[in-house]
C-alpha cells in the first residue's frame, strides 16, 4: 500500500489553534446574555486587556439554578464562558467554588499555552458571582436579625 | 464563497512569474559564479536580467540593486550594514509605526550602545516632519521611515523626510516592501539612498528580495563568505527567487495604473459599506492612503473573534488585536496614532488583491455587520464600556 509521504509527520496544532470543542463553544455559546435579578454577579477583566466576563448566578436551596454571561473578548474568552456556565448549572455553591482554571482549561480539551489565562478569567468570575450572592445574603440575614 | 483579504500578508505567485521561474530549477540550475560554462553563464544571465528589471522599476542603476532573501533581511542588512560602519555616529531615527524588522533590529542596535530616536506621527500616522528636523543630531548614521505603513496604510511624505536627510548629510533609508509595484517610486526624485524590497507581496515567490544601494553609499556587509553581491551579501544566488522577484515587479509596474485605479475603486466601494456599521471608523489616511488597504475599527469587539467569525465564513483578514498576536501585544501603529487599547482590540485590516471583485467585496460588506452584531451581542458592552468609561476616560488623559 503507498502511503503519502505527508502522514508521517504530525503537527501539534494545540500551540496555535482551538480544539473543535472550543470553536463549537465559541460559535453556539450556551447561557449567553444578560440575567435580569441575579442574585450574584462575578465580573472580571479589563477592556484594555481585551477580556472582560460577567457571569451572573440565581441561587435556590445553595444550588445554582441558572447561570448566564456576557463576555467581551477572543474567542477562548468566549468559549470559556460558556463552557463554565455548562459545567456550573445545577451545582452546589460549594461545588461549583472547586471549579479550577484547569478543569475549564480540560473541559474544552485544551487551551494553546497563550490562552490559558482566558480559563481564570473564567474560573475567577464565578467564585466572585457565588462571593457575591454571599455577600449579599449575608447582609439580608443581618437585616433580618 | 472564499475571499482572500490579506494581501499585505502575503500574495499568490502570479502564473506567468512561476512560468518564468520554472527553468531555472531543473534545467538551467547552474551557479551564477561558474560562468566559465553554459549553463553557469544562462543563471548569471537571468540573475542580471532581473537586477535590470528591478533598477528600472524605481529608477536605479543595476549595479545599485543587491538582491536579499526578503523584506526582513533588507531592513536588517540596510540598519545595521549602516550603523556599524562610522563608529562615531551612534544615533538613529526612525518612526514610532515601523515594521518589526525595523524596530526589532533598532532594539538589537540598542544593547550595542547605539540610541534610537522614534518620531510620532498625527492620528493619521503621518510622520511628524519637525519633530524628525528636531531629532537629527551630529551623531546620526542613519534616518528610517517606511514608504507607506503595513497596517493602515498611510504613505509617508518620502520624498520630504529624503530632502531633510540629504540636506543633513545622513543616509535615509525607507522600508517599501508594501509600495514597490503599488505606488510609483522614484529613488532620484525621492533621495533616498537604501531602500527595502520584497518580492512576496507582489505576486513574486517568498524567500526572495532586494536592497537599493545608491552608488557611494557604503554599507557593512552581514553575511561574509564568497563575496557575491558586490560583497554585501554573499552566499549563491537564489535563482528561480530572484528570476522570478524580476518578472513579479515588473507586471506590477506594468500593470500598477490600471490595476491601482481597480484597486481604489474596490477600496473606496468596501470603505463605504463598511463604515455603514454602527460604531465603526476608518484607520490611516483618508487619501494618502495604499490602494489596497482598508482598516477599521469597531467599538465593543475583540479582533481575534471577528478573524475567526470572518474565517468561518471564507474570508481570510488581519487584525492588530493583543489577544492574536504571539506576545498578547496590542499594536503599536494603532497606539501610536493614538487609539486607545481598547479601540486596537477591535481592528480589522483588508487589503485587497488582483483577484478580488466586486461581488467578493459585496459579499463582505453583507457578512461582516452580521458578525459585528453576534459579537456585540455576547458582549456586555453595547452602547458604552460600562462601570470601565470613567476609569478608561481617567486613564486617556494620561
Amino acid at each position: 500500500m503507498k502511503v503519502p509521504w505527508h502522514t508521517s509527520i504530525s503537527i501539534d496544532w494545540s500551540d496555535w489553534m482551538y480544539s473543535d470543542k472550543l470553536i463549537e463553544e465559541f460559535r453556539n455559546p450556551k447561557n449567553m446574555g444578560k440575567m435580569e435579578n441575579p442574585d450574584g454577579v462575578g465580573k472580571v477583566g479589563n477592556p484594555t486587556c481585551g477580556d472582560v466576563m460577567y457571569l451572573y448566578i440565581k441561587v435556590n436551596d445553595d444550588r445554582i439554578v441558572d447561570i448566564k454571561f456576557e463576555t467581551f473578548g477572543c474567542a477562548a474568552a468566549i468559549g470559556t464562558s460558556s463552557i463554565i456556565t455548562e459545567m456550573a448549572k445545577g451545582l452546589t455553591l460549594d461545588e461549583a467554588s472547586k471549579i479550577t482554571k484547569q478543569d475549564v482549561a480540560d473541559e474544552v480539551d485544551g487551551l494553546p499555552p497563550i490562552k490559558m489565562h482566558c480559563s481564570v478569567l473564567a474560573a475567577d468570575a464565578l467564585k466572585l458571582a457565588i462571593e457575591d450572592y454571599r455577600k449579599k445574603k449575608g447582609k439580608k440575614s443581618d437585616m433580618k436579625s | 464563497m472564499n475571499v482572500y483579504m490579506d494581501h499585505a500578508s502575503t500574495t499568490p505567485v502570479d502564473p506567468r512569474v512561476v512560468e518564468k521561474m520554472m527553468p531555472y530549477f531543473m534545467e538551467k540550475y547552474g551557479n551564477p559564479s561558474s560562468s566559465l560554462y553554459e549553463i553557469g553563464r544562462e543563471a548569471r544571465k537571468a540573475v542580471e536580467e532581473s537586477r535590470v528589471k528591478v533598477a528600472s522599476a524605481i529608477n536605479a542603476a543595476p549595479g545599485e540593486i543587491i538582491f536579499t532573501s526578503g523584506g526582513t533581511e533588507g531592513d536588517n542588512l540596510a540598519i545595521k550594514g549602516t550603523a556599524l560602519l562610522d563608529k562615531d555616529k551612534k544615533h538613529i531615527i526612525i518612526s514610532s509605526i515601523e515594521h518589526f524588522s525595523v524596530l526589532s533590529t533598532c532594539d538589537w542596535l540598542k544593547k550595542q550602545g547605539f540610541e534610537v530616536t522614534k518620531v510620532p506621527v498625527d492620528r493619521y500616522g503621518v510622520v511628524d516632519l519637525s519633530e524628525l528636523e528636531n531629532a537629527i543630531r551630529k551623531d546620526t548614521a542613519l534616518i528610517s521611515v517606511m514608504h507607506a505603513n503595513n497596517e493602515i496604510g498611510t504613505i509617508e511624505p518620502i520624498e520630504e523626510i529624503g530632502r531633510i536627510a540629504s540636506d543633513n548629510g545622513i543616509i535615509f533609508h525607507t522600508n517599501a516592501c508594501q509600495t514597490a509595484g503599488r505606488v510609483p517610486i522614484d529613488v532620484r526624485k525621492m533621495d533616498i539612498d537604501l531602500m527595502t524590497l520584497s518580492s512576496h507581496k507582489i505576486y513574486g515567490p517568498k524567500g526572495a528580495g532586494a536592497i537599493f544601494v545608491r552608488k557611494g553609499t557604503r554599507l557593512e556587509p552581514l553575511f561574509h563568505g564568497g563575496g557575491h553581491e558586490r560583497k554585501l551579501r554573499s552566499g549563491t544566488e537564489n535563482v528561480p527567487g530572484i528570476v522570478g522577484f524580476g518578472e513579479a515587479l515588473d507586471l506590477a509596474c506594468r500593470e500598477m495604473r490600471k490595476e491601482g485605479e481597480r484597486l481604489t475603486r474596490l477600496r473606496d466601494r468596501l470603505i463605504r459599506g463598511i463604515l455603514k456599521i454602527e460604531r465603526s471608523w476608518l484607520n490611516g489616511h483618508p487619501e494618502k492612503r495604499l490602494p489596497n488597504n482598508a482598516h477599521f475599527c469597531f467599538k465593543f469587539i475583540e479582533g481575534e473573534s471577528m478573524i475567526l467569525e470572518l474565517d468561518f465564513n471564507g474570508i481570510s483578514g488581519g487584525t492588530g488585536s493583543a489577544c492574536s498576536s504571539p506576545t498578547l501585544e496590542p499594536s503599536h501603529v494603532l497606539s501610536a496614532i493614538g487609539l486607545p487599547k481598547e479601540d486596537v482590540h477591535g481592528s480589522l485590516r483588508l487589503t485587497l488583491g488582483k483577484q478580488n471583485t466586486k461581488e467578493e467585496v459585496d459579499y463582505v460588506i453583507e457578512v461582516l455587520p452580521k458578525i459585528i452584531e453576534r459579537l456585540r451581542n455576547i458582549s456586555p458592552f453595547k452602547e458604552d464600556f460600562g462601570e470601565y468609561e470613567s476609569a478608561l476616560a481617567h486613564e486617556h488623559k494620561h
